[in-house]
């Protein structure tokens, strides 16, 4: 349960095992190779891998230009960049083209830490689930990490993957499932249910263990598919508990509280836990967590707002 | 090239400039500057250089075009369906709601065509996708690629151009469409281009340069320029006159995406016709 891995050395990995038996695989890069851990596929297959440089909007445009051609490129950079920098050439040259590329990009949220709200992408998940055609993931741990790149890759169109530069404690054990559009019941509780992807999957399962002591059960969902959404989760949980609280490193507007909200407007209470329409900081994840609230404690009290 | 299939070439792009004016005319709406300053490139490319088989679009072994300025669909359209990819009567369907013909070409709603475009600035960075994948499986097809004059001062041209020669990549045409107009008014007094020959020889791209409108000049510029590109990225130059073929549109910003009124159309087929029977 504690062993901690960052999901992005998990994502480079994963990359050189599919390139060893699939030909079609090729990876773009813009000058963060290094940072993305998708280096490691380039120690493999030079052949595979291009660095387009500092120029993310010519790497959207190299990624649909494979892809056209029938190859699975998997273009990486950090959040900020990709979807931030280039919108537009995501929007028209992947989604609306609707070709098979992988946006895979990592350092989202406040997480990034001390480098500043310019690098702490907080709007990616709003941007790309606006897209039609655009499959939105968001793993939690490195076991849900590594499968959700090889569904990625596996599964045809393009897909945006959010990748956790943060260390993180390992949920799931190697023989569990991914399949796009599902979540995963982690704790079961009847009074209240807690939604959360990527790096907030530990806070609610911590959020989870502090409310048991306080006589409160509460269902914990790793929700790593942002759309298509299990919307039967999120129904489930609004019928069988009292409340749900999600919770995201991400802008309270347009990702996972929105999502749920659209499932569930008008037949559930649901607060969230996100950063409420302000940029971030330099500052240690920690402590960037506590004083944007986005911590254990800030879900226990989401949820006695919820409750009482 | 003998001076027979000159002519036979020159009365086919009078003919798909005919079907641009009525397809714009029709839809009342659309860009006809620009489409009809690209009609001359566009016929040279689909009717005498491209290796390409209209009845298997998606032939492997197939030569791309992107048509970067995305705007210029109508004269897009029109030489496919000219080349016998889709009947020249769905050119009627131009802009109309369930048409295969969008306002801007989309590569899965139209056989024929390689990519989606629009949004200006996106073609060169696709062209090198598609030429970085075709070194990768050995394939020597080529990709050539219309840029607008106007386009190429969208940042990302320059990013791809810098990358293109970087990766030395082979088989890789660029041509610009330099008819020295945008939508608000001329490249001079907007944003200029110029130097625009040095700009990406400093880029480290091959230049050749040629009257768009003279196929006896545009040929033998995409023979050299296909030579040349087994050795790295080459731009051709066109000079062009935005509107070409109708005279009161020629050179004209207010062209750009005006729709003629019922005797300016009129009077655009008479001319164009007269062409027809001159050359």
């Amino acid at each position: 349960m504690y062993e901690l891995v960052a999901p992005r050395d998990v994502f480079g990995s994963t990359l050189v095992e599919i390139g060893k038996v699939n030909e079609g695989l090729f990876v773009v890069n813009a000058d963060l190779s290094a940072a993305t851990k998708t280096d490691k596929f380039r120690a493999v297959f030079e052949d595979r891998f291009i660095n387009v440089g500092i120029s993310e909007q010519n790497m959207v445009g190299v990624a649909a230009g494979l892809a056209r051609v029938g190859f699975i490129p998997v273009m990486s950079t950090f959040a900020c960049f990709a979807p931030g920098r280039c919108y537009d050439q995501i929007r028209q040259s992947i989604a609306y083209t609707n070709l098979n590329v992988k946006i895979a990009s990592t350092h989202p949220g406040l997480a990034v830490g001390v480098d500043g709200a310019t690098h702490q992408s907080l709007d990616d998940l709003a941007l790309m689930r606006a897209l039609p055609n655009m499959t939105v993931l968001a793993p939690s741990d490195q076991v849900q990490t590594r499968k959700a790149v090889l569904k990625a890759v596996e599964y045809e169109g393009p897909v945006y993957l959010r990748i956790g530069r943060m260390e993180c404690p390992v949920f799931f054990g190697e023989e569990m499932e991914f399949e796009i559009g599902k979540a995963y019941i982690l704790r079961e509780g009847a009074d209240v249910s807690l939604i959360a992807h990527g790096s907030m999957v530990g806070v609610i399962y911590e959020a989870a263990q502090i409310l048991a002591e306080k006589g409160i059960q509460a269902r914990v969902i790793d929700m790593p598919t942002l759309k298509p959404l299990d919307r039967e989760a999120i129904i489930q949980a609004a019928q069988e508990t009292k409340a749900i609280v999600t919770a995201e490193d991400h802008f309270l507007y347009g990702g996972l509280y929105s999502a749920v909200c659209e499932v569930v407007a008008g037949l559930a209470l649901v607060r969230g836990v996100a950063v409420r329409d302000r940029f971030g900081e330099s500052g240690t994840p920690a402590e960037l967590y506590k004083k944007y609230g986005l911590t254990a404690e800030n879900v226990v009290e989401e949820v006695f707002h919820a409750l009482h | 090239m003998d001076n027979k299939r000159v002519t036979e070439l020159e009365r086919i792009a009078n003919d798909i400039r005919t079907e641009v004016v009525k397809s714009i005319y029709r839809a009342r709406s659309g860009h006809l500057g620009g489409s009809l300053s690209a009609t001359d490139l566009l016929t040279a490319l689909y009717f005498e250089k491209m290796r390409l088989k209209p009845e298997e679009p998606d032939w492997q072994g197939r030569d791309r075009f992107i048509l970067s300025k995305g705007h210029a669909g109508p004269a897009l359209y029109a030489t496919l369906a000219m080349r016998g990819y889709f009947p020249v009567k769905e050119l009627e369907t131009l802009r109309k709601i369930g048409s295969k013909l969008s306002g801007h070409p989309a590569c899965f709603k139209t056989p024929g065509v390689e990519m989606t475009s629009g949004s200006l600035g996106h073609g060169l960075s696709v062209g090198l996708g598609m030429r970085l994948a075709g070194r990768a499986k050995g394939e020597d097809y080529r990709v050539f690629v219309l840029l607008g004059d106007g386009e190429i001062q969208e940042g990302q041209v320059w990013e791809a151009a810098m990358a293109a020669a970087q990766f030395k990549i082979n088989n890789l045409i660029a041509i610009v469409d330099y008819n020295r107009v945008q939508l608000d008014g001329t490249v001079d007094e907007i944003m200029e281009v110029e130097p625009l020959a040095d700009k990406w020889r400093a880029f480290n791209w091959e230049v050749l340069q040629a009257d768009g409108h003279n196929l006896n000049e545009i040929l033998p510029a995409l023979d050299q320029a296909i030579e040349r590109s087994q050795q790295g990225p080459v731009v051709i130059i066109a000079r062009t006159v935005k509107g070409k073929g109708v005279s009161f549109m020629e050179g004209k910003a207010d062209w750009h995406g005006k729709v003629p009124t019922e005797e300016e159309f009129r009077q655009a087929l008479a001319e164009l016709d007269r062409q027809d029977g001159v050359s």
